[in-house]
């Protein structure tokens, strides 16, 4: 015990420091206190800790599903949990329900994924221009992002993919060009307090022009209250990818998009509860874990819940 | 000499990810009817003090004492509900800064004609009435007017006084004043110490007056208790204050650089360590 | 040689009925190598000439000249290679994630230096900030540090004027004292032109040979510490100012 502890004390420690000797373990050890503040709430912990899990089941869907999510069995449909070596059930084709989770894990991952890459980016992008830049530029770029956010957020991603065709990737980009706008909102409003402020000013007057301004004064003081809000707005994400496939309009059969899922057990939901119940529940959990964890980054990234007072 | 206020062994501890901290060790002073001065640098635990003895420090910070008196009462075993009664009708508090410490969006009126009603359940009109002759107390020329107004209408000078008059519309025994000019530009500084000051004697009050700066300290207070690190390292009268003997308030006083008499260079404080280990020095009375 | 002239300035801030007049018609000489001390209190506009001066501020007219070279809309390049600013706030001037190694390091970048190294550790010695300083972050050092972390950035592009707007004002007086001894120092050694400002009449006397006063924008008198230190003022504002600045005396 102690051999392997006395090492880690020496890491501890020099991650703690207050004194750090080079660029590198100056960030690791700003990184690290981050991490311990995280640590500290447990509800934030629980949410990453079922995120983990979601990317280890995603990883190893084939390793880890009993069944093949695609294979029918017409004569085995419906079965209720436990029946027939089906843990959770099949569904209106025969098809193993947990298996299908399992394999729809990836499809939920890869449309948080893309979006969380699209929208805050283009909302960072025009949100820092607008703000930083003001007059007629932040004026015309504003009323574009208010035009976007006059219609109710489903519906403008319908009309999308209605225009687009359906599938995955159309449902990804509709669903990133409907969720841009409160980012460019958010980070306008940031850059607004921050272009007025004195090191905003000092390095003015080192000669440094409006993009590197933008790119390495501005953004890195945006981008955690963008994280944050990222984070709290995955749940919303997941819901609306969900909807387009509930709609027929996200994932095609016979993919085992979540949603989709639930639109077809829909059918017999009064009979059998489990074909629908089951997706429905992997939605709310995964929902729930991005909201805990933004909570928690909330606390440890948002400058201004700050506990210095 | 009467005592207001009683205090000993005083403590404030913070709970930190490092173990506790302790931002006030073991003060002991007291408080008459006088002008009592405490001065000490940013972290000295000054503000602390005085917000500890109204019991506004938040949770997790915790209070202990071994005595906390107000004429014989102890504040510290008073309830909540009690404690809110204590303050601002026995002891009040004037902030730094006026601009957070009035409601933004309620008028100068409703604010005072409030507080006097929760503390005395005078009438409205009696409560209007008194409001005005505070605010005439504290030398502002159209109090009607103030009175209608909205706290953003008011230069820092102004919203300053009227947070005097919202303090001393009760009456209290104790006013605590937390650096209540620094954020006023000297000019106005003047007149608004001269109405507490004025206050302080006609109305036979304790005063304990929180400040950085040694030369104000001086020439307004009757005693000073000079705080270092939660501690009292020295306490003296006021008007001895530039004959200290600690090393820590010479040091002070040294480095100030001065409009009388040029200095070629300011002498920069050397801390000793020993300051902020030795005990707490006694300010009772 | 002059410096620093200003002449006829006036700087606003709003248009049409919004307009503020800041400073009205401002007039001063800074010689190459003096201090020159602007006092006053807050809203005279004793700031606003600084910015003015380094182009944050736009609105003005007059006349401004550094060295001889009258100033236009816009600063030339080589300018803020020339003059360089201290902010009052050391907590506001530094970017919060911004180490002291990152804030030097763009600083010298910047300026078109290469030996970027050696410059940074030379600048820490410089304000007597030990390598210990170097990667640490705003929130892991203390008001004075910080500030002595904004004057090195000041003093990167090796500047011959620094401007200092109320340098000390946020700090503690035993600090500030180490931060007047440090620009006093820095002054001699590397022949610097300093235009300070400040609310504090004794840090004035102290740093400066000549002092003007200001009150709502306009400059009421320009005299010498001489003539303060003797209390002898020709303005009755000035007077008062003083007085006030004594501490307090009943019935004043």
């Amino acid at each position: 015990m102690s051999i392997i502890s006395a090492p880690n004390q020496g890491l501890r420690a020099w991650l703690m420091t207050d004194t750090p000797t080079s660029r590198r373990h100056a960030q690791l050890a700003a990184l690290y206190s981050a991490w311990l503040s995280l640590r500290s709430n447990t509800m934030a912990m629980l949410g990453l800790c079922i995120l983990i899990l979601l990317l280890l089941v995603a990883v190893f869907a084939p390793l880890l599903a009993p069944m093949d999510p695609l294979a029918q069995d017409l004569a085995g449909r419906l079965a209720a949990p436990g029946e027939g070596g089906h843990w959770l059930g099949t569904d209106t084709l025969g098809r193993d329900i947990l298996s299908r989770v399992i394999y729809g894990s990836r499809i939920t991952l890869y449309i948080v994924t893309l979006v969380a890459l699209i929208a805050p980016v283009a909302g960072l992008l025009v949100g820092t221009i607008a703000g930083y830049t003001g007059g007629i530029v932040d004026a015309v770029l504003m009323r574009i992002t208010d035009i976007f956010l006059a219609f109710p957020r489903l519906v403008l991603a319908l009309a999308f993919v209605a225009a687009l065709g359906a599938g995955i990737e159309n449902a990804v980009l509709a669903i990133s060009l409907t969720a841009w706008p409160p980012y460019a909102r958010i980070s306008r409003a940031e850059t607004l307090t921050i272009r007025n402020s004195d090191f905003i000013a000092a390095v003015k007057l080192q000669g440094a022009g409006p993009l590197r301004i933008i790119t390495k004064h501005i953004w890195p003081l945006c981008i955690s209250s963008l994280i944050v809000r990222v984070t709290l707005d995955m749940a919303g994400v997941i819901l609306a990818a969900a909807g387009l496939g509930f709609l027929g309009l996200g994932a095609q059969p016979p993919s085992p998009e979540w949603g989709a899922m639930i639109s077809e057990g829909r059918k017999v939901i009064l009979d059998h509860w489990w074909v629908a119940t089951v997706p429905g529940l992997a939605i709310f959990t995964v929902s729930l874990a991005f909201n805990l964890l933004g909570d928690g980054l909330r606390d440890v990234l948002d400058p201004k819940e700050g506990k210095s007072g | 000499m009467s005592n207001l206020l009683d205090v000993e062994n005083l403590t404030v501890t913070f709970p930190t990810r490092s173990g506790d901290f302790d931002a006030v060790r073991g003060l002991s002073f007291t408080l008459g009817k006088e002008r009592l001065g405490i001065v000490g640098e940013s972290g000295s635990g000054k503000s602390m003090t005085g917000r500890a003895i109204l019991r506004l420090i938040r949770p997790p910070g915790r209070i202990t004492a071994d005595r906390m008196d107000l004429h014989g009462q102890d504040l510290l075993s008073l309830s909540e509900n009690e404690m809110n009664s204590v303050r601002g009708q026995k002891i009040s508090m004037i902030m730094q800064d006026p601009k957070f410490s009035l409601n933004p969006v309620m008028r100068i009126s409703e604010q005072i004609i409030e507080i006097y009603r929760f503390h005395t359940g005078a009438s409205k009109k009696a409560a209007w009435d008194k409001a005005i002759e505070m605010l005439n107390a504290v030398s502002i020329r159209d109090p009607e007017r103030v009175m209608r107004a909205y706290p953003h209408e008011m230069s820092g000078g102004m919203g300053q006084r009227i947070m005097i008059a919202m303090m001393l519309i009760t009456e209290p025994e104790i006013l605590i004043a937390d650096e209540p000019t620094s954020a006023l530009d000297v000019s106005v500084q003047t007149s608004v110490l001269t109405i507490i000051d004025r206050l302080v004697k006609e109305r036979g009050m304790g005063l304990i007056f929180i400040s950085h700066d040694l030369n104000l300290v001086a020439s307004f207070c009757d005693r000073v208790l000079i705080m270092y690190a939660g501690r009292i390292v020295e306490t003296c009268a006021a008007d001895k204050l530039h004959e200290a003997t600690h090393p820590y308030t010479r040091g002070l006083l040294n480095s100030l650089p001065r409009i009388d008499a040029p200095q070629s260079r300011l002498e920069a404080l050397v801390r000793d360590p020993a300051w902020s280990t030795a005990p707490s020095v006694s300010a009772r009375q | 040689m002059s410096e620093l002239e200003f002449d006829h300035l006036n700087v606003w801030f709003g248009e049409n009925e919004d307009r503020v007049d800041a400073v009205k018609n401002a007039g001063f000489t800074v010689p190459s190598g003096a201090s020159f001390g602007l006092v006053g209190e807050s809203g005279s506009g004793k700031s606003t000439i600084l910015r003015a001066l380094v182009g944050l501020v736009p609105t003005w007219s007059g006349t401004m000249k550094v060295a001889g070279v009258p100033m236009g809309k816009k600063r030339p390049r080589g300018f803020y290679k020339d003059v360089q600013m201290v902010f009052q706030d050391p907590y506001a001037s530094l970017h919060p994630r911004h180490s002291v190694d990152q804030v030097l390091s763009e600083t010298l970048k910047l300026h078109g230096f290469d030996d970027i190294e050696d410059r940074i550790k030379q600048l820490l010695a410089d304000v007597g900030l030990g390598p210990a300083f170097r990667f640490r972050y705003p929130h892991q050092l203390s008001g004075g540090q910080r500030q002595r972390v904004a004057i090195a950035r000041a003093l990167a592009p090796e500047p011959s004027v620094l401007l200092l707007d109320e340098p000390t004002s946020a700090l503690d007086v035993s600090v500030q004292a180490e931060v007047l001894n440090l620009l006093a120092d820095l002054r001699e050694k590397q022949h610097l032109t300093y235009l300070m400002v400040s609310h504090n009449l004794a840090v004035v006397a102290h740093m400066c040979e000549r002092v003007a006063v200001m009150q709502n924008g306009e400059i009421v008198e320009v005299m010498s510490v001489h003539e303060m230190r003797a209390m002898n003022p020709a303005h009755p504002y000035t007077k008062h100012l003083l007085e006030s600045s004594m501490g307090y005396k009943p019935n004043a």
